[in-house]
């Protein structure tokens, strides 16, 4: 059975701009390995190898979301969960790294635009939802369906704005966006779904190793709830 | 639940996502690949036959030859064994230079 691409191919965006985002990727990745040694002790560097080989795994597994179109987990969202952002943001980029060089998914030329909207922007969003509504709810599936929503959909904006900058089409720039935005709130509902079951898995029988129980949570001595 | 057997559990899950439940996944289009054909038309054999679109402009991948290229193993016929094997290669390798990077980057304790 043929596994499609799943990533931005070569060509699509211009090579200037691929090679800006690249240049950019590159310095936010150096970012997140100064400020992921912090985080990263023996018990974070073992998950978060998991979480990349789990994440590879379940980006293989397209599920259909309209007909004739597919979608699948980015992974933003349950890397944050699991290890914070620093480090999440690397395990999504060592997936895309490994997805380029051996599986040839996503353009060798477009790796620091998939880097940068899948590893980063969907990241940082899924980041800043998740320690905003830890302080709402208490509930940890809650958290990972609402944020991994938002994180995909951010994620397909990414691409947007990469193709206004260098596009090699002259499409209707809002037509993409509204066709991005709209097929990846019903990517990012499946995904949601799936990043919810597996954190909930892991904080009921490892609560030690999700990260967000331990660090995003307020403080206060509060009872963990489910 | 002792301890140790999360990891391989979750590496066994891993596996088997990516080794078999790999097969069963949708073969659409992704959201991302249905926008840039969006605007074309296609024959039977997926080749653009008319319109404007993203995909017009894709060009081949600079590593479309390698062994494991879209998710398949070179050489193998059978569809299932070629996308299980690649898979489970893929989970075993993301997770061998994943967890090595971050071992090896990690913060010691006691230096």
């Amino acid at each position: 059975m043929d596994v499609r691409a799943m990533h931005i191919a070569n060509g699509i965006v211009n090579g200037p701009v691929s090679a800006i985002f690249a240049v950019f990727a590159v310095a936010a990745l150096a970012y997140c390995v100064r400020r992921g040694r912090a985080d990263l002790d023996e018990r974070l560097a073992p998950m978060a190898g998991l979480v990349a080989a789990f994440i590879f795994a379940v980006q293989m597994l397209n599920f259909q979301v309209l007909p004739g179109v597919s979608g699948h987990l980015l992974g933003g969202t349950l890397a944050v969960i699991l290890v914070g952002p620093w480090v999440g943001a690397l395990c999504v980029s060592t997936v895309l790294i490994v997805q380029c060089l051996l599986f040839a998914d996503g353009g060798l030329t477009a790796l620091g635009l998939n880097i940068t909207n899948m590893a980063l922007l969907g990241t940082a969003a899924g980041y800043l939802l998740v320690v905003g509504l830890l302080k709402v709810f208490k509930n940890l599936g809650a958290t990972a369906l609402i944020a991994s929503v938002v994180s995909v959909v951010v994620a397909s904006q990414g691409f947007v704005l990469e193709y206004a900058l260098g596009g090699t089409t002259s499409l209707s720039l809002s037509t993409i966006a509204g066709t991005m935005a709209g097929v990846h709130v019903l990517i990012g509902i499946g995904e949601g779904l799936i990043a919810a079951t597996t954190v909930a898995t892991v904080a009921r029988v490892r609560p030690d190793l999700v990260y967000a129980l331990r660090r995003f949570r307020t403080p206060a001595p509060v009872e963990v709830a489910a | 639940m002792k301890k140790k057997w999360f990891w391989f559990a979750g590496l066994f899950v891993a596996l088997v996502l990516a080794g078999v439940v790999s097969n069963f996944a949708s073969s659409s289009p992704d959201g991302l690949d249905a926008a840039a054909r969006q605007g074309c038309t296609f024959n039977a054999d997926d080749e653009i036959t008319g319109g404007t679109c993203m995909a017009q402009q894709e060009k081949d991948h600079q590593l479309g030859g390698s062994p494991l290229a879209d998710y398949g193993i070179k050489g193998i016929d059978n569809p299932y064994v070629s996308t299980g094997l690649a898979g489970v290669a893929g989970v075993l390798i993301t997770f061998a230079i994943g967890g090595g990077l971050f071992w090896v980057a990690r913060r010691r304790t006691h230096v």
